[in-house]
């Protein structure tokens, strides 16, 4: 296996279980909103590495333009970037309310505030 | 003329209605343009399942631009039968809200809220109705985000959490399906389902392929909350307000195993998944595990909404089961357990959010005694739990009927020992509910006061008399499942 070769592919799945392992692994919510982002972030490099072929140009039917990039890709992640903003946002969004609501942002407390009906500020 | 832009339709109404909703402002105006657009995307759904049985599969080109080029929207026996399904479930849910939703939400927000609702069931009918795998990502996330909302607006500060979860686990879960498509897409080079179907058949590097399925089926598990993937749901529906609990039970979830169907039948194709990958035994193993243990759990929980929660996971576990059965009675079971159980979730759940209103809480001691306070409401909750139990007469037995028909056809005859087991734990679990109603005193100082709102128990009870009416005459709801399966055994749409 062509190890360099395919260090795209390499960057790409160390980024996704980087982002899944930060939103598995910390308990403050606005952490694993970040992890969420990284994680979401690795799949736009799945799409688009694979769309770039080195010396390919744009796809224009003329003398001269023999290797042809793939658009499709780029036209989708700009799709998939909208998305994940739009997640990235509502989720910062809920937790500000939660910690209007709790007071905090730490998974462990804002479980025990439940528990004991303390209020938050 | 209108016709043939049907399919566009079903999913552009509540779309361009959402933003109207929110020019408009007025409480009453939104939920007029709510109601009057949830029933037309019934009207459309109706329509486009006739032509479907009439006419055969429809294709549509959005924007004219031919498949697989362009966006083909394709509906067929299967998804007609799944939007009939949201559709049905939101027109009943429409009306209901507007007595829920001014008891819950402060003034100011109900505009919002008709918004999220229309643009949830925009998603929903999106990922149904079209016929290309980005698309669908699309309109999952629309859904999906609404629904967010939708649960974050519930009143108890457990609802932000809830929402929060769901928010993580629903990205994930979409992320997972996306790192799929992308998969499927490097090796096929195209995004419209019924083409990338045609062209898997000749790919020969298989590693992509399975880990395009291992990817699609945890992404889409995780939305339908597939045990053990289902700890968002409990929380998501016990918080969310009625209207929403019951609008997202009864659609939600199905349109998701919608998806799997989809993909394990017409894009990878039933002999690859469950002959050559084993595959049917992880499907039936979670199934029967889902359906057992969600039962159990829910025989002890102390909240309506939640113990009907757990039920539903327990429900869910029973449809996945239908599809690993992977024959034709077992598989018109799932799909016609979809309908059934929609409809019988909906009427639960309405109920329950009319006891909501009424009460505060829904735990089972503000429950003593209900039979007297809220003899409808309780009537109700009975008659929809006995077809979630599946007694016969009702629409729940005629599901799990064929689900035992299609386990006897394999000659697994433990499995169905297993189905009218797991369906004796639900008996326990409605029983725990007739016993508060009309066996206990009710508690001193929850007195009640009277029958929920008739704009609430009307919608609810229409819905119970389907649970009925679908348990007495199956020729709507099990003619479109039996079509339905034949599209799924009968290969690529």
């Amino acid at each position: 296996m062509n190890f360099a070769g395919h260090y795209s592919y390499w960057i790409t799945v160390f980024l996704m279980i980087a982002g899944l392992y930060v939103v598995i692994a910390r308990g403050n919510l606005i952490k694993k909103l970040i992890g969420l982002g990284i994680f979401q972030t690795s799949v736009y490099l799945l799409y688009i590495a694979p769309g770039k072929l080195i010396g390919g140009t744009a796809p224009i039917i003329a003398s001269g333009f023999g290797t042809y990039s793939n658009p499709l890709p780029h036209v989708l992640i700009l799709t998939a970037i909208v998305v994940g903003v739009a997640t990235l946002a509502l989720g910062l969004a809920i937790v500000v309310r939660i910690h209007e609501a709790y007071g905090s942002i730490e998974e462990d407390e804002i479980l025990d505030r439940d528990l004991t009906g303390q209020e938050g500020r | 003329m209108i016709g043939e832009h049907l399919p566009a339709l079903q999913v552009v109404v509540p779309l361009v209605a959402a933003p109207l909703i929110v020019l408009l402002r007025s409480a009453p105006l939104a939920w007029l343009l709510a109601v009057g657009v949830s029933w037309a995307s019934l009207v459309i759904a109706v329509a486009l399942l006739l032509q479907v049985q009439s006419g055969g599969v429809i294709s549509y080109a959005i924007g004219s631009w031919p498949p697989p080029w362009g966006i083909e929207y394709r509906v067929d026996a299967l998804n007609a039968y799944v939007l009939v399904l949201v559709g049905l479930v939101a027109s009943v849910v429409a009306p209901y809200a507007r007595s829920s939703v001014a008891a819950e939400l402060p003034r100011e927000r109900h505009y919002l809220f008709y918004c999220m609702y229309m643009l949830c069931l925009a998603g929903l009918l999106g990922i149904a109705i079209t016929g290309d795998a980005f698309n669908l990502f699309v309109f999952l996330e629309i859904s999906s985000l609404s629904t967010y909302v939708l649960i974050a607006l519930g009143r108890n500060r457990r609802a932000l959490l809830a929402a929060y979860q769901y928010l993580i686990m629903g990205t994930i879960g979409a992320t997972f399906y996306v790192i799929g498509i992308g998969l499927l897409y490097l090796m096929t080079g195209t995004l419209n389902l019924a083409d990338m179907a045609s062209r898997l058949r000749e790919v020969h590097e298989l590693r992509p392929v399975l880990a395009a399925l291992a990817f699609i089926t945890v992404g889409v598990s995780l939305k339908l909350a597939l045990f053990p993937l289902h700890f968002w749901l409990p929380n998501a529906y016990a918080c969310a307000p009625s209207p929403v609990t019951a609008f997202l039970a009864a659609t939600a979830t199905k349109v998701s195993v919608y998806v799997l169907l989809r993909f394990y039948f017409s894009v990878f194709g039933a002999a690859f998944v469950f002959e050559r990958l084993p595959m049917r035994g992880l499907v039936l193993t979670l199934s029967v595990l889902a359906a057992v243990t969600a039962s159990f759990v829910a025989v002890f929980q102390q909240d309506l909404k939640r113990m009907f929660a757990y039920s539903s996971v327990a429900q869910i576990g029973y449809i996945t089961l239908g599809i690993a059965l992977v024959n034709e009675n077992g598989l018109a079971g799932a799909v016609v357990h979809l309908f059934n159980h929609g409809v019988t979730k909906a009427a639960l759940f309405l109920l329950v959010g009319g006891i909501a209103l009424r009460t505060g809480q829904v735990t089972f001691e503000r429950v003593a005694g209900l039979g007297r306070r809220m003899p409808l409401t309780s009537l109700g909750i009975v008659i929809a739990g006995l077809s979630l139990i599946g007694t016969p007469g009702t629409a729940g037995f005629i599901s799990k009927w064929y689900l035992v028909l299609g386990a006897l056809d394999r000659g697994e005859w433990w499995l169905a020992a297993l189905i009218v087991a797991s369906s004796l734990i639900a008996v326990a679990y409605v029983w725990r509910f007739v016993e508060a109603a009309y066996l206990r005193e009710p508690a001193p100082g929850v007195a009640g006061s009277g029958e929920a709102p008739d704009g609430m128990l009307v919608p609810a009870w229409l819905m119970v008399a389907a649970c009925v009416y679908f348990g007495l005459d199956t020729s709507y709801s099990l003619g479109g499942a039996r079509a339905a399966v034949a599209v799924l055994l009968g290969g690529a749409p």
